[in-house]
């Protein structure tokens, strides 16, 4: 409370003329400050960082929950207009994001289809919004990777005696490492989404405000001049970027570990042999 | 003699294609079927649809005496497996992929260890279970793929082309693995395949097929026996040949096959001959060699098909042959396409019907 009164006290025109204008010694200083606010746990950060995981973290699971089964309905089945249907999607990835957050702006609005909800301005519109957001990468990759599935999988499980729905289930598992792919890609464009989060979250500081994330406090305290703390952000917003796909891989890598700890009877087995 | 199953009128067409045209079979306990005929005359499709994957366009297919409702197969299915053409294997370990079909069934975990272990022996890959099954060799993953067909023990076990694309070692492995669980299971087989020699040795029956329907059928020696006065149903089957037989004064004898191509052959034989000579026991070369082989041919390469290890070529000397070679040899040669080469056999490597 008292840092956020010391903000809206100093960003008078004539402070942040003067901040904008900073010199060599004044950017090492603030990278400086930058790491002691990092290390130092300040907490007004890590309750931005810990805001952002949340929001991008529920948001891609949300976004899996019906991108997956699409990507799935997509490339398993041929219909009409499929083609258009892949394009569409793939198209929707480069769409603007401010252009998303415009749109969802206006469903959400009082006048709004969705205005009811009175979702605007609160971490569930930004939930939303990410989802609907990521939600082109989730399927257009993951349809990619359904696809590059050796065809006979499906075949081949019924064959061996699965029903539909369990081969469709042999032929994600194949696809996984394609699926993890799309899921890490859509987290990290979550993350580091600022167009609709900007707009449908409201970009309000600190506070009793729910829905301030790392880019939007980035861009605030940019504009305000404490670079800082918007220092500070970009270096846990890479951090934590780095971090969960270095995760993801020494997971992918594990697996095989897990795989293996899963059988103990051949080692149990083999142990007995040996002994024997 | 007890029918598993039975093609009546069948046919399965793709569009306008007509794939498989009015096909009438009946397959019997504990037989071994060979489906010999060229690409594409309509055996994997038969084989789809007595795996109950594909369903037919038109006709019915009796199995174990019930009309099959291609629209409820769930249950026939645990009964029928294939294998395929082109090995597949799920990117996961030896083991997975074997009992994957166990787990489906819901057979016990203890069990399902004993029967994955007994089938990897029955293939020669014991030991293999932890080994992620796409790192294998073509060969071992084709014998992963039986291992985990034979471990399901159901009535009717179907495989197409099992050892088409496969170096001749573990194709003969896969033979004997063949023969030995019809022989001691009693399993019911029905295989495809375009290899004349193949279809000689293993079967009881033969189904002879092209473009989508069955010529002739019978054991080995009767379809056989007919092939010189049917030739026209064989001439799509690579490397059979018929010709005027006329014998030499060194006790073998010359079939004139057209073209200028004359091929000597062990037997005394004379009148119109029928002949088969397998693509393993062709050799190519640069030059024709000085050796004892009776038979040498020049001509060019019309047609390169990549196998894996092995590479099929088609060499026209008048007359195509196809020759099969290992993938190093095919390097080292360094072959391309309209190559001249060679072609050497020797007159014993003739199969004389």
């Amino acid at each position: 409370m008292e840092q956020n009164a010391h903000h809206n006290t100093e960003t008078t025109l004539e402070t942040f003329t003067i901040k904008r204008t900073r010199d060599l010694a004044d950017i090492l200083g603030g990278i400086i400050e930058a790491c002691r606010l990092i290390a130092t746990g300040n907490p007004e950060l890590y309750g931005i960082v810990s805001r952002s995981l949340f929001f991008s973290g529920t948001s891609v699971i949300l976004a899996i929950l019906w991108g997956t089964p699409l990507a799935m309905l997509i490339a398993l089945r041929e219909f009409r207009g499929k083609t258009i249907l892949k394009t569409f999607f793939s198209t929707l990835i480069g769409l603007p994001t401010v252009v998303l957050g415009l749109i969802l702006l206006l469903v959400f609005s009082k006048g709004g289809p969705l205005g009811f909800l009175s979702l605007l301005y609160t971490p569930g519109a930004i939930i939303l919004g990410q989802a609907l957001l990521i939600t082109p990468i989730l399927v257009s990759i993951g349809v990619s990777a359904i696809e590059s599935v050796d065809p006979e999988i499906l075949n081949l499980s019924k064959t061996l005696g699965a029903s539909e729905s369990q081969a469709q289930v042999a032929v994600l598992k194949e696809a996984l490492n394609g699926i993890i792919l799309s899921d890490i890609a859509s987290f990290n464009r979550a993350i580091g989404e600022l167009g609709v989060v900007l707009i449908i979250g409201g970009n309000i500081a600190g506070g009793g405000n729910r829905t301030d994330v790392l880019t939007t406090a980035i861009s605030r305290y940019t504009a305000i001049g404490e670079i800082d703390y918007a220092v500070a952000l970009g270096i846990l917003l890479m951090i934590i970027v780095f971090a969960i796909n270095i995760i993801v891989v020494l997971l992918r890598r594990a697996n095989y570990i897990v795989e293996l700890a899963k059988t103990p009877y051949f080692k149990l087995k083999s142990y007995r042999e040996n002994k024997a | 003699m007890t029918v598993v199953a039975e093609l009546k009128d069948l046919t399965k067409a793709y569009g306008s294609k007509m794939v498989v045209n009015t096909v009438n079979l009946q397959i019997h306990l504990g037989e071994i079927l060979a489906l010999l005929g060229p690409n594409g005359s309509g055996k994997s499709t038969i084989l789809k649809i007595l795996a109950f994957i594909e369903s037919p366009t038109g006709g019915t297919v009796e199995f174990q005496g019930e009309e099959v409702d291609y629209k409820k197969t769930e249950q026939a299915r645990l009964q029928s497996t294939l294998v395929f053409q082109k090995t597949a294997v799920f990117s996961t370990s030896v083991y997975n992929n074997i009992a994957y079909g166990l787990k489906m069934r819901k057979i016990p975990k203890s069990e399902q260890v004993e029967e994955v272990k007994k089938a990897l022996k029955l293939v020669k890959l014991e030991g293999f279970e932890k080994r992620p099954a796409k790192k294998l060799s073509g060969g071992e993953q084709q014998r992963v793929a039986i291992a985990r067909a034979l471990v399901l023990k159901t009535k009717l076990l179907l495989l197409d082309e099992p050892t088409a694309n496969l170096d001749p070692r573990n194709a003969e492995i896969l033979e004997d693995v063949i023969e030995t669980v019809n022989r001691e299971n009693k399993v019911t087989i029905v295989l495809a395949t375009h290899n004349m020699f193949q279809a000689e040795k293993l079967p009881h029956r033969i189904a002879l097929m092209n473009e989508g329907k069955i010529t002739e059928i019978g054991t080995p020696i009767e379809v056989f026996g007919k092939l010189s006065k049917n030739l026209a149903s064989f001439a799509a089957v690579e490397n059979t040949f018929s010709g005027d037989a006329q014998p030499t004064s060194e006790g073998t004898t010359i079939v004139d096959l057209g073209s200028n191509v004359h091929v000597e052959i062990a037997e005394q034989r004379q009148g119109e001959t029928a002949i088969f000579v397998n693509p393993q026991d062709i050799i190519l070369c640069q030059e024709p060699p000085h050796s004892s082989a009776r038979n040498a041919f020049r001509g060019k390469i019309t047609e390169i098909t990549d196998l894996g290890n092995l590479v099929k070529l088609k060499v026209d000397v008048g007359r195509v042959f196809s020759v099969q070679i290992t993938k190093r040899s095919y390097k080292e040669m360094k072959l391309t396409l309209n190559s001249q080469v060679c072609i050497v056999f020797k007159a014993s490597s003739v199969n004389v019907f």
